[in-house]
């Protein structure tokens, strides 16, 4: 782990988004800045902007003005396809809907980030990841087979799989019961601490983000309250 | 069943306020379809109108006596104009027309009297007439002979004997589709002129056409009735202004009858978007039906309710096709102006148009009451769901009853409207095989990508298991895009077929030129001049005669029952010879010839597929009229022959004797090489002025010229059923792209490049094509075996050059859809729907 090295680096970050009414000013100036390894929670009201950052930081967006670093790529100034590798390479994303594909099987699913990145291995180890993830019977079981925590559970594999720098959880538990939510965030934040990957988890479960050593509050568009900059403080 | 169709007109009332935007697919495939078939019964229709309006002008008259070898009495004309008929006398036949230079044309010889035309005007480019004004004949050409002459006003044309100055071009001949010129270009002369040529011998083949233009209000048929008791024979050939050229009216009837099946075939294919197009629009209204059921609606409410939705939807459709049939078949008429024997009338007719409205009906009821009944099975527990069940199981009985009946309903009309019922009933069968075929292709193809699903290259998985996924439009995109190609492939392999057998087959064989009205005192004489003809190897010569066909075993022959391929036997006149022993290549299947010596009642061997046809066999007696005189021929032995082979081939074959006494003349086939033949024609020619040569050659590519433009007609008709099967497809591919779009964010989402996404796509789209392609192929081969087989009675040839084009088209067809699908595809932003989902 490569601490005095920061993974995102977020200087003066604009993002409007263009509706049919016009544009909307959705992040109105954001500086962030999160070190390798750091597990940080993102919470704020609806509208506050939490998914779109969590957006610029995979590269599905652009900004609309400011830097962003991550991994040490300017994203701005990379192309779709450069942003896709990056993805492939860097990030791993969990999503609240789980957006598997539908007619791909678990291991399919959880294989495509290796193969994409021409990993001979790729079924080896994404088997591997799904049976870490509790699921190594469901292999060979479409999305549509399994359960709910199951999906997230297999999404989980495949965010980890390729084991990126960088992983981004948006709401992962909002689609399931509290149970099950918890056995996956246990699952998430195991695989998170066996990798040292840094974890960036939006949520609006205060309980969720006391779990990560950094929380940071959003509201408006902006940061309005980050635990490490008070922690920084502190020291 | 009054209290459902209340409420569900209620219901559809309130569904049809959010619009059918995503039906416009089925609207376009409805529309196309009767659009087609009602351009083709429009067209139609006002060709027949044009026909039966001029008809009297096509014909020269209200009535038209045809006689071969000798005009009417003169007694007879005179019962006519006694009774206050104006009569006109043409002379035709075929001669050869020679230019200054040397260079020389069969033409079509027309020889009018002063009366002529009694309807209409004849006109000149020249603006001059055939009256000589200087005592010399004048002769009148069509353009394609003057071309070929490189004649100018004022050369001198020899035609038989005769020198004649060329008057002109013919710019108008009134009656020309009652006698078209169907060997040669038109030659026209003053009657007057006539007898210099030399031309009329005894026996020559001449036809002599006395017109007769009746005074008002005389109707013609009794009129010509009471004239043929008093002065008519068996050879008469009566045809009326109402029907001036039978052969035109049944060309008309059977283009049409296949430009019906052709539209048929494109509504068909509609039909397939119809039936896809309706179940994507029910599966989309899933929740809103197990809502409306849970809110308790019953069964039958939902079907009338969307039921009522779908019909309104096809007579919007009906309605659209029916106003483009009636544009397209106005931009046909200007496009075949030149192609039609008659300007067409154009207006509304509505049997055509009803027909295509039915079909239009019929083709919307049949496709889509399945997804209808399955709508209304999906129950209200299915909101309870994570998805709403996406199979609900078969349809009631009642509407599989009422689906059955529909579709039985359109092979009923199809067949009952057909003029030919039995081409009709295989075209049916045909088409459903053809149906049964690709969607079989279609189970095959997933069975197959579910099996490779092992393959590690991501690319390729992810287009396997498009295909196979559940729900995949597959089966739609395959059968829409086969019938459309297959068809095509048919009628390529069809034409492909008759060009290689014009091309390869036929000049092998076939003799160079025929020569006709070869004299008896000129026979011996010409045989030896041809005989001596550098590069000549081959003369054959048979006397010849001109026989109409009266009675067959006594039944008159417009009452014999025979099959459609045999009619023409049976009509107009047809040539007669005889020999005392078997001509060469003679292959008897019954019976025995007579013997050498025989001088007994005559006798006649005769074709053996025409005797099956009309049911008759050995013993049967052919009652045939002979310049003017009926003669009965007992048959002695039926023959096999080989029309194909150009050759001198006779349905009647006499004993000699009686016919022999007639007066008669020679018809010659002789073979020479290609460089010998312009030679061996002007020789023969010059040396016999009456006698006219078919040069084989022109024939030919006289047909192979009017296969291309059939070929052309056809397979702009068949495109019509491809772009139907490209519309089906688009839809297939649009109704889709929801999955397509939400595939390609995850895919990018979790790292994939485009190039690795239409990696994926070019493998669905690719194998789908290529599937589709094989089989269209291998489907469109089979048609056109039968229809080369069966129809023609001609052999066949697999043309694996053409069929690979259509493999290859099919491929980059689907490839293009496909791209298309997946570049805008491509084009979507992730990250909203991802927001979404």
């Amino acid at each position: 782990m490569t601490a005095a090295a920061p993974l995102i680096a977020a200087t003066g970050l604009v993002f409007t988004a263009v509706a049919a009414a016009g544009p909307v000013p959705v992040l109105r100036g954001v500086d962030l800045t999160i070190m390798a390894g750091e597990a940080v929670g993102i919470v704020g009201p609806s509208g506050s902007g939490k998914t779109s950052l969590l957006m610029l930081l995979a590269g599905l967006e652009r900004p609309t003005a400011g830097r962003l670093l991550v991994a040490g790529r300017d994203l701005g100034s990379l192309d779709e396809d450069a942003l896709a590798r990056f993805r492939r390479d860097e990030v791993g994303i969990v999503f609240q809907a789980f957006h598997l594909i539908p007619t791909m099987t678990a291991l399919e699913n959880v294989a495509m980030p290796l193969e994409f990145a021409g990993n001979r291995d790729a079924f080896r180890l994404a088997a591997a990841a799904l049976g870490e993830v509790g699921l190594a019977h469901r292999l060979e079981h479409y999305p549509g087979q399994l359960s709910g925590g199951e999906q997230q559970r297999v999404a989980l594999a495949r965010a980890v799989v390729a084991e990126p720098r960088l992983i981004l959880a948006d709401e992962p538990t909002g689609n399931l019961d509290r149970a099950t939510g918890a056995v996956v965030m246990d699952l998430l934040f195991g695989l998170r601490a066996r990798l040292g990957t840094t974890l960036l988890l939006i949520t609006h479960d205060p309980a969720l983000a006391e779990r990560c050593e950094r929380q940071v509050r959003m509201e408006d568009g902006r940061i309005a309250g980050d635990s490490g900059t008070l922690r920084l403080a502190a020291e | 069943m009054r209290g459902h169709l209340i409420q569900g007109f209620r219901l559809a009332r309130r569904e049809l306020r959010g619009g059918l935007a995503s039906l416009r697919i089925v609207l376009a495939c409805l529309a196309l379809g009767v659009a087609a078939i009602a351009a083709v019964g429009t067209l139609q229709g006002a060709t027949k109108a044009g026909l039966a309006e001029d008809g009297a002008k096509l014909l020269g008259g209200d009535i038209d006596v045809r006689t071969s070898y000798r005009p009417l009495p003169a007694e007879a004309l005179a019962w006519a104009t006694r009774r206050g008929a104006r009569i006109s006398e043409v002379v035709e036949m075929r001669a050869m027309a020679v230019a200054p230079n040397g260079e020389r044309s069969l033409v079509e010889l027309k020889a009018v009297d002063a009366a002529w035309p009694l309807i209409g005007a004849f006109r000149l480019t020249t603006g001059e007439t055939l009256a000589a004004g200087d005592g010399r004949a004048r002769v009148a050409l069509e353009a394609a002979v003057v071309e070929r002459l490189g004649l100018n006003p004022g050369d001198a044309v020899r035609i038989g004997e005769a020198s004649l100055v060329f008057a002109g071009t013919i710019a108008q001949e009134p009656d020309r589709v009652a006698s078209p010129a169907v060997l040669g270009p038109r030659a026209l002369i003053l009657a007057e002129a006539l007898p210099a040529t030399g031309l009329i011998q005894p026996g020559s083949l001449i036809n002599y056409d006395t017109r007769l233009l009746l005074p008002p209000g005389t109707a013609p048929r009794p009129f010509a009735q009471a004239w043929q008791a008093a002065h008519g024979d068996g050879a008469w050939r009566l045809r009326f202004s109402d029907q001036a050229e039978p052969g035109v009216n049944r060309f008309l009837d059977r283009a049409a009858a296949f430009l019906t099946l052709a539209g048929l075939t494109a509504l068909l294919v509609g039909g397939i978007g119809v039936a896809t197009g309706v179940r994507a629009w029910l599966e989309a209204r899933g929740r809103t039906i197990a809502t409306l059921r849970c809110l308790g609606a019953p069964a039958g409410t939902i079907l009338a309710t969307y039921l009522i939705q779908v019909l309104a939807l096809a007579l919007a459709g009906i309605a659209i096709g029916l106003v483009a049939g009636c544009g397209l078949a106005w931009l046909a008429a200007q496009a075949l102006a030149g192609s039609l024997p008659v300007p067409p009338r154009l207006g509304l007719y509505p049997g055509a148009l009803g027909l295509a409205a039915l079909y239009g009906l019929l083709t919307a009821l049949a496709f889509s009451l399945w997804p209808l009944g399955r709508a209304q099975r999906i129950p209200g527990a299915a909101l309870f769901r994570d998805l709403v069940a996406a199979n609900p199981g078969w349809p009631s009985r009642g509407i599989l009853l009422a689906n059955a009946l529909a579709a039985l309903a359109l092979v009923a009309l199809v067949v009952g409207t057909a003029e030919q019922p039995r081409f009709a009933l295989g075209f049916c069968a045909g088409a459903a095989a053809t149906l049964l075929l690709f969607r079989l292709g279609a189970t095959g193809l997933m069975a197959l990508a579910k099996r490779l699903r092992g393959i590690r290259r991501p690319a390729w998985r992810l287009g396997l298991a498009n295909l196979h996924r559940p729900g995949a439009p597959t089966p739609t995109m395959l059968v829409a895009l086969g019938i459309g190609l297959t068809t095509l492939a048919a009628i390529a392999t069809i034409e492909g077929n008759l060009r290689r057998q014009l091309d390869e087959q036929l000049p092998r064989a076939a003799p160079s030129f025929f020569f006709i009205d070869i004299q008896n005192d000129q026979a011996e004489a010409f045989d030896r001049l041809a005989r001596g003809q550098a590069g000549v190897d081959d003369v054959r010569r048979v006397p010849s005669l001109r026989a109409r066909m009266v009675a067959v075993n006594g039944v008159p022959a417009e009452q014999v029952s025979a099959t459609e391929e045999t009619r023409w036997a049976l009509r107009g006149d047809r040539g007669l010879t005889y020999a005392a022993t078997p001509p060469e290549g003679t292959r008897l299947v019954a019976g025995r010839w007579w013997a050498p010596e025989y001088d007994g009642p005559p006798l006649v061997s005769f074709d053996a597929g025409i005797a099956a046809g009309w049911g008759i066999g050995l013993g049967a007696v052919l009652t045939v009229n002979v310049m003017g005189r009926d003669i009965d021929l007992t048959i002695a032995s039926l023959r096999e022959i080989q029309w194909r082979g150009l050759g001198i081939n006779y349905v009647m074959v006499a004993s000699p004797g009686l016919l022999a006494a007639a007066p008669h003349t020679h018809i010659a086939t002789v073979r020479s090489t290609a460089a010998a033949e312009t030679g061996v024609l002007r020789a023969l020619t010059d040396a016999f002025p009456n006698i006219s040569g078919i040069r084989v050659r022109d024939a030919l590519e006289a047909v192979a010229g009017l296969l291309t433009r059939v070929g052309t007609a056809l397979r702009a008709t068949s495109s019509v059923t491809l772009l139907a099967g490209m519309l089906v497809l688009a839809g297939a591919v649009a109704a889709g792209q929801r999955a397509r779009v939400r595939d390609a964010v995850i895919l990018k989402t979790i790292g994939a490049t485009r190039r690795q996404i239409r990696g994926a796509w070019l493998v669905e789209f690719g194998l789908l094509g290529l599937v589709a392609g094989l089989l269209a192929a291998a489907a469109g081969s089979a048609a056109s075996w039968a229809v080369m087989r069966f129809v023609m009675g001609a052999g066949w040839s697999f043309l694996p050059g053409t069929l690979a084009v259509t493999v290859a088209g099919c491929v980059l067809l689907t490839l293009g859809l496909g791209y298309v699908g997946t570049a805008l595809a491509l084009r979507v932003r992730p990250a909203p729907l991802l927001r979404n989902e």
